[in-house]
């Protein structure tokens, strides 16, 4: 077994609990921080991929930024452990099912696709289908995909002006 | 390498109106409070301005950002119908406003920066731009859904609107993936070709589920409703008005794009899940509607049943089927806007009156304002000679000719079902005797305009629908 593989096989076993953790925590400081651990076991597997500028985004952007943030208004606003509600029926007899189905249903889908097709079994190669590094990403961003690119600036001035309508004291 | 500056003419009616949404925030800040009427007709200016690029749009028909949009009559028939309807629900709004206290330069910002939203989606090519314009659109919406902050109905709304399409658009961001895992591509062509040679995978197949359930949140298709009722009633009824017809219109545009430019050579896959959806769609609509007496959930039911109708053209996947699509949504939208705009004028302040008992009497108390409701109602119920009996027959007839006949028959068994509730509000108008006193609120200019035009847009739509008809099918032509 390569060296990437040993890498890849630990951070997605903690990106699994913690994504399991972040649903079980009844306190809601440590569902962040489980994100967090699965925040950074992700930024891992994007190196693993080759991207980067993805994984450096990852860490800086929302295990930094982001998570940061939540961190501190769960603590300002001194959020209470969690109230557990009991899983309504449907969520108990219909929605986990469904949950398993479907993730029967990922698996089997990305084995015929990748596994059938001998990709894996050629020695497990973790090398990106198209270049990933930051030259190329930038330059498909700036050039081929600098529509939806600078479409997000309309988002994000979307949602500044939303954070305002939703904020801003009532003037008398 | 660059794109071309005749791009910018085909995103006209975006640059217009994001434009427009800014100007007003710029200027906002200095109006007077008495005075923020201003800018909703400065956003009324913007739409119209909108409108008239359309011709920039028209001049340049082609690809547009490297392939990313694909400008052509179909683009130009949906960005029609989503900035009329954000004209009209602005000049609909005024009143509202007023009374609610509400009125602010941010709702018509908001309210332009959706409907460019809704205009990407009608011309995106690419999965990415869909998305970031149905991001656009969906995150303006949930904040005018939550715009009376003090109402806690509103607030409940926006705040359910919110998480439900957070995911909804997380479902909608995973199918891509999986597709693009499948294809190797976001671009509706590269992924026709990637089908026709490869065939559909298990993985594209997924993918294509995950991308109907963001889509289908978006056009209110069963199983993906249960939020309707509940934000539709919590909206501002104009911001109603505005969820029931644009984003709807926009979202079937850019389903009608995925499913048939990219996915069109898997069309056996999704067959019968849009069949079983439609069915599902329609009778949950009609069979709820039928014990709602709120008349703005009644309202929100009837727009579940409508987007069932609209399926049922939508799965008879030929040129004839998305000219029907294409006319539904535009009749639709003229009888919907209409309807829910008197509900708003007849709600009055804080919208206390929405029961059908409140509607006992209007017959008589306002003999203008009752008949229109009248006429949207019976349009909705699909009487001959208005606009929703020919969106229905378009359907319909689509249908039939793709030898889709069970599904037919149920959608013509549920629009008999539809009359009861439809006709009970008209009955409530003409017949109940009104159970307290009530002076109705006098209708101002811009809501009385509205009326007239949505009014007669219903009937002409239902008397000569050939040259809207003649769109619609250039517009399916272009498709391909």
């Amino acid at each position: 077994m390569s060296i990437p593989m040993i890498v890849f096989i630990i951070c997605g076993i903690f990106a699994v609990l913690g994504a399991i953790g972040l649903i079980l925590a009844r306190e809601p400081v440590h569902s962040a921080l489980s994100l967090v651990l699965v925040m950074i076991a992700l930024a891992v597997l994007y190196l693993l991929l080759g991207a980067a500028f993805i994984a450096a985004i990852q860490i800086l952007v929302y295990a930094g930024a982001i998570m940061v943030l939540f961190v501190f208004v769960i603590m300002l606003l001194n959020a209470g452990v969690e109230v557990r509600t009991n899983l309504s029926r449907l969520a108990r007899w219909v929605g986990i099912p469904l949950a398993f189905l479907f993730l029967v249903e990922m698996i089997y889908s990305l084995f015929h696709e990748y596994v059938g097709r001998a990709g894996m079994a050629a020695g497990g190669t973790f090398a990106a289908p198209v270049p990933a590094s930051t030259e190329a990403l930038s330059m498909k961003i700036f050039t081929e995909f600098v529509l939806p690119f600078e479409l997000t600036s309309i988002l994000i001035l979307i949602a500044i002006l939303g954070a305002l309508v939703l904020a801003k004291k009532e003037s008398a | 390498m660059f794109p071309p500056l005749q791009d910018l003419y085909r995103i006209a009616p975006e640059i217009v109106l994001c434009f427009f949404g800014i100007l007003i925030m710029l200027i906002d800040p200095f109006v007077p409070a008495g005075r923020k009427r201003s800018m909703g007709w400065l956003a009324f200016v913007g739409t119209l301005v909108a409108l008239a690029s359309l011709r920039f749009m028209f001049t340049h028909l082609g690809s547009a950002y490297s392939g990313l949009l694909r400008v052509d009559v179909f683009s130009l028939f949906v960005h029609g119908i989503v900035i009329v309807v954000a004209a009209l629900a602005i000049l609909g709004s005024f009143d509202y406003l007023d009374h609610e206290n509400i009125q602010r330069g941010e709702y018509y910002a908001l309210l332009l920066f959706a409907t460019a939203g809704m205009g990407i989606l009608a011309s995106a090519n690419e999965l990415i731009t869909a998305f970031v314009g149905l991001e656009i659109s969906s995150i303006s919406t949930y904040i005018l859904v939550g715009f009376r902050r003090t109402v806690l109905k509103s607030n409940e709304s926006s705040l359910k609107y919110f998480l439900l399409g957070s995911f909804a658009t997380a479902f909608f961001l995973y199918g891509i993936a999986l597709t693009y895992g499948a294809t190797r591509s976001t671009r509706f062509e590269a992924i026709n070709q990637a089908i026709a040679a490869h065939g559909s995978g298990a993985l594209l197949i997924l993918g294509l589920g995950l991308i109907f359930v963001g889509l289908g949140f978006k056009v209110v298709a069963a199983p993906f409703q249960i939020y309707t009722p509940d934000v539709y009633e919590g909206a501002p009824t104009p911001v109603t008005a505005v969820l029931a017809c644009g984003p709807k219109a926009a979202a079937f545009a850019v389903m009608l794009r995925i499913f048939y430019s990219a996915f069109g050579n898997a069309s056996h896959i999704w067959f019968w899940a849009i069949w079983v959806s439609a069915v599902l769609t329609m009778c949950i609509g009609n069979f709820a509607a039928l014990v709602q007496s709120n008349v703005k959930r009644l309202l929100a039911y009837s727009s579940i049943a409508h987007a069932g109708y609209i399926l049922v053209a939508f799965v008879a996947a030929s040129e004839i089927g998305v000219a029907a699509v294409l006319f539904y949504l535009a009749a639709y939208a003229a009888m919907t806007l209409g309807a829910f705009l008197i509900v708003a004028h007849v709600g009055g302040t804080g919208e206390r009156r929405l029961d059908v008992a409140d509607y006992a009497g209007l017959g008589t108390n306002q003999p203008w304002v009752a008949a229109c409701f009248s006429l949207f109602l019976l349009s909705l119920l699909g009487l001959p000679a208005t606009a929703g009996f020919l969106g229905k027959f378009y359907a319909f007839s689509a249908a039939v000719d793709q030898r889709i006949v069970w599904l037919v028959v149920i959608a013509a068994i549920n629009s008999v079902i539809g009359a009861y509730y439809y006709l009970k509000v008209i009955v409530a108008m003409y017949f109940w005797e009104p159970n307290k006193e009530w002076t109705p609120s006098p209708m101002h200019a811009p809501m009385f305009i509205v009326l007239l035009l949505t009014a007669i847009g219903t009937i002409y739509l239902g008397i000569l629908p050939d040259r809207v008809m003649q769109w619609a099918i250039a517009s399916a032509q272009s498709l391909h």
